[in-house]
């Protein structure tokens, strides 16, 4: 027979080390249809029959957050027949809330109490037999960390499955409101087994705004709730949430023992340094510092030259020619696999020792609870732009490398700041962009420095400007995520956890680099390697390029870009290549223009392109390739990150159009501003850059009116 | 004059009297465990002065300055 059990509980409370500890290796690691919430599922050690599954970890069974809410379709809609209810012990009063609301389920739930070591180590005892009898489910004492009791806990939980029969939870709320739910749960009628009569009673007593999804019919309470409310004086979920902790404190104070502490914990002392108002800043600047130092710089920057270099070009590649070569196979086969796919595929995945190392750094942070406080001590600057204090990692290391980046931004939790974290941190200039500003600056303005420097300023730029105007949006509009944030105890994080964590994120990765880059790697090398010209024929040399049918596409497309000034083909078949990744747009040029090999920075055929570009539209076709979107690298992991293909269009297209405009704007405006005199093209630049200003300083239609006016109108 | 939980200094602990505002903010606050007669210590201010870090039933929480406004405390 097999039985699902299901595993819930707060957010720092030890879950996933649980999970682990239950499932062993027997993961599967998805996400739930539709959203970008991570569902994992697994094989309890003990009984292979028993499904775990883990639910994301949540404080409540509110309907207001994303997680909440897949954590809700799962016990109602799959109705797991038992619940592992995993508690920090030393954390008891809030984690029980959520308890509170599990019982009301009607599932049979065995309470699993974590970090009972630390508890005792404090001096405090919880006598577990009276919390139970007391709240009415089976308690376990557990360590996760140390393995001990998981395994009690599990056949707990299993034998509760077995048993079947869901219960009434004990808890009680005050003799009115209990009148009120009882009047409810006669209304609710059959449609709903006795079982769970309570919990959608209460739901229907809060006006809960997502109950009604899985109901069939919906009783009309509203008279019942509003006598209520008027005789205690306070809006339903407020009655409901302040019943609960009331009652918490009440169980709380029975079952628990709480040692008279003076001392300050060796946390708090952390935190008095780590988030001082003087020290706070200089401290994250420099843990900001090593982790882009550590993962772009030093370990990680040398094992991606390794892996790009003596394994790659030097082993790999010069190995697979020979083998082709001696096993006879075609010509455009051995190109295929060798410029298309190895070439194409193994430059994305060499970005991966570099992310592995990030990874590393970012599960560090994260398990020791310092994750947190970046947002803590972020949080001013960035929420201006619609952004969260978490968004600040992704950016920095898009300094580097927007792949990582893009992936680094899963530590954010709120759903909207995450993507527009993901949709405007490839803005930032990265690592194989800056071939193409050293071309730009070298051929084109004379190696002026500025032009380096500007290309950080345009980056930045426009991710305040986007942030700003995004979140004006239909796209982003509705209530702001409430910035209501634990901030954990800081603990050692394990080693287990910092390699689980590590290898999941870089999984992710390596997978999308087998599908979606590897389509597009073979598309474009085709595109490159075969010509229209003369019916369709393979391409034997690198400068017969200018013939290819992605030259032809170039040529179609060029007239898009006169109005930015580089409207040749030349420079859009370079624009195009970009596509694969950043750095060939300089390799790209040199084959147009007859050189078949080119230094990093392209000086060999800096002077026709200083002939072929004016600045205006040299500094234009910079700041084009700079915002458009980013390389097939960088946009597998947008897609895989926003797990939406509507979302991932959005973002793309809005990268391009904005990319475009602004290209538009600075050409335009620095042929004006030169003495170029007044053209159609200036009149198509002053409108958009009105455009702009409006989106930016319009009023935001969606957002609610500022809390201090409504707050002030009652005082 | 009402008293917010923004006004109450560092290191002060305050009482909650009530919470204004509706939706997904206030019941987030709410479920954190910041409900009528909760007391709050104030631990300290983000260095560039906003949000602010909360001591409540025994845990750590940081707030926005603005949600705080919404608090009501004695």
């Amino acid at each position: 027979m097999s039985i699902k059990i299901a595993l819930a509980g707060n957010p720092n409370s030890g879950k996933t080390t649980l999970f682990n500890g239950l499932t062993g290796s027997n993961q599967y690691v998805g996400n739930w249809p539709g959203v970008t919430v991570e569902k994992k599922e697994g094989r309890m050690k003990w009984d292979k029959e028993a499904t775990l599954v883990d639910l994301p970890g949540i404080y409540s069974l509110s309907p207001y957050t994303l997680e909440e809410v897949v954590a809700r379709n799962v016990l109602l809609g799959e109705r797991p027949d038992a619940i592992i209810n995993i508690v920090d012990g030393t954390n008891l009063e809030r984690n029980l809330y959520l308890t509170t609301q599990i019982l009301e389920l009607g599932i049979p739930v065995v309470m699993a109490i974590n970090m009972m070591d630390l508890v005792e180590k404090e001096g405090d005892k919880i006598n577990t037999e009276r919390l139970g009898k007391a709240l009415g489910c089976k308690v376990v004492e557990i360590s996760a960390l140390k393995g001990t009791g998981v395994q009690e806990a599990a056949q707990a939980a299993i034998a509760a499955a077995k048993e079947k029969g869901g219960q009434r939870p004990i808890h009680k709320y005050e003799d009115k409101i209990e009148t009120a739910l009882n009047q409810i749960e006669a209304r609710i009628g059959r449609s709903v087994s006795e079982t769970e009569k309570r919990f959608y009673a209460v739901k229907l007593f809060e006006r809960d705004s997502k109950i009604a999804d899985s109901m069939t019919q919906i009783p009309n309470v509203e008279d019942i709730v509003s006598a209520v409310e008027a005789a205690m004086d306070d809006d339903a979920e407020s009655i409901i949430t302040g019943q609960r902790y009331a009652y918490i404190e009440k169980v709380i104070k029975d079952s628990y023992t709480k040692k008279r502490k003076t001392a300050m914990s060796t946390s708090d002392k952390i935190d008095r340094i780590v988030t001082n108002r003087i020290l706070g800043l200089p401290i994250f600047a420099a843990v900001m510092f090593l982790v882009y130092y550590i993962s772009m710089v030093t370990v990680g920057a040398a094992l991606t030259d390794w892996v790009n270099g003596p394994l790659f070009e030097e082993t790999i590649l010069p190995g697979l020619a020979d083998f082709f070569k001696t096993a006879g196979v075609a010509g455009w086969l051995s190109g295929l696999v060798i410029d298309g796919i190895v070439a194409g595929v193994g430059a994305v995945l060499g970005f991966v020792p570099q992310m592995l190392v990030l990874f590393i750094c970012l599960a560090i942070l994260e398990g020791c609870g310092y994750m947190a406080r970046v947002a803590f001590v972020m949080d001013r600057v960035f929420r201006k732009f619609g952004l969260s204090g978490k968004s600040f990692i992704p950016m920095l290391v898009g300094v580097g490398c927007g792949v990582p980046a893009v992936m680094a931004s899963r530590t954010i939790e709120a759903d909207r700041d995450r993507k527009m974290t993901i949709m405007t941190t490839t803005f930032i200039p990265c690592g194989a962009k800056m071939p193409i500003v050293a071309l730009i600056a070298g051929a084109i303005f004379d190696g002026n420095p500025w032009v380096t420097t500007s290309v950080y300023f345009v980056g930045v730029a426009a991710i305040v400007v986007s942030g700003i105007i995004l979140k004006k949006t239909k796209m982003f509009a509705g209530d702001p995520a409430p910035f209501v944030m634990e901030l954990p105890a800081y603990h050692i994080p394990t080693f287990g956890f910092v390699m689980r964590s590590m290898w999941e994120r870089g999984w992710s990765f390596i997978k999308k680099a087998g599908t979606i880059i590897l389509l597009s790697t073979i598309v474009v090398w085709f595109l490159s390697s075969f010509s229209f010209q003369g019916g369709l024929h393979m391409l034997d040399d690198v400068l017969e390029q200018n013939t290819s049918i992605l030259a032809s596409l170039g040529n179609l497309l060029a007239w898009i870009f006169i109005p930015l000034g580089f409207g040749t083909w030349q420079a859009t078949v370079a624009a195009l290549t970009g596509l694969v990744a950043k750095e060939n747009v300089v390799g790209a040029f040199g084959i147009l223009y007859g050189f078949a090999e080119v230094a990093e920075d392209g000086a060999e055929y800096w002077g026709q392109l200083a002939a072929a570009f004016t600045p205006a539209a040299g500094y234009a076709f910079l700041v084009f390739n700079l915002l458009c979107a980013p390389c097939f690298a960088a946009m597998g992991a947008i897609k895989r990150e926003m797990n939406n293909t509507r979302w991932f269009w959005f973002a793309i297209g809005y990268q391009c159009v904005f990319a475009y405009l602004v290209a538009l704007c600075v050409n335009q405006f620095w042929i004006f501003f030169a003495g170029g005199g007044f053209g159609i093209g200036t009149a198509a630049a002053m409108v958009i850059f009105v455009g702009f200003l409006y989106l930016l300083f319009r009023p935001a239609k969606e957002e609610k009116l500022p809390v201090h006016s409504r707050i002030g109108g009652a005082a | 004059m009402m008293r917010t939980l923004k006004e109450v200094k560092i290191g002060d602990t305050a009482v909650v009297s009530k919470i204004h505002g509706d939706g997904p903010v206030k019941r987030r606050i709410m479920d954190m465990g910041i409900t009528k007669g909760t007391s709050i210590m104030v631990r300290k201010v983000a260095p560039l002065g906003d949000p602010m870090e909360l001591s409540v039933r025994g845990y750590e929480l940081s707030i926005r300055k603005a949600d705080a406004e919404m608090i009501e405390v004695v």
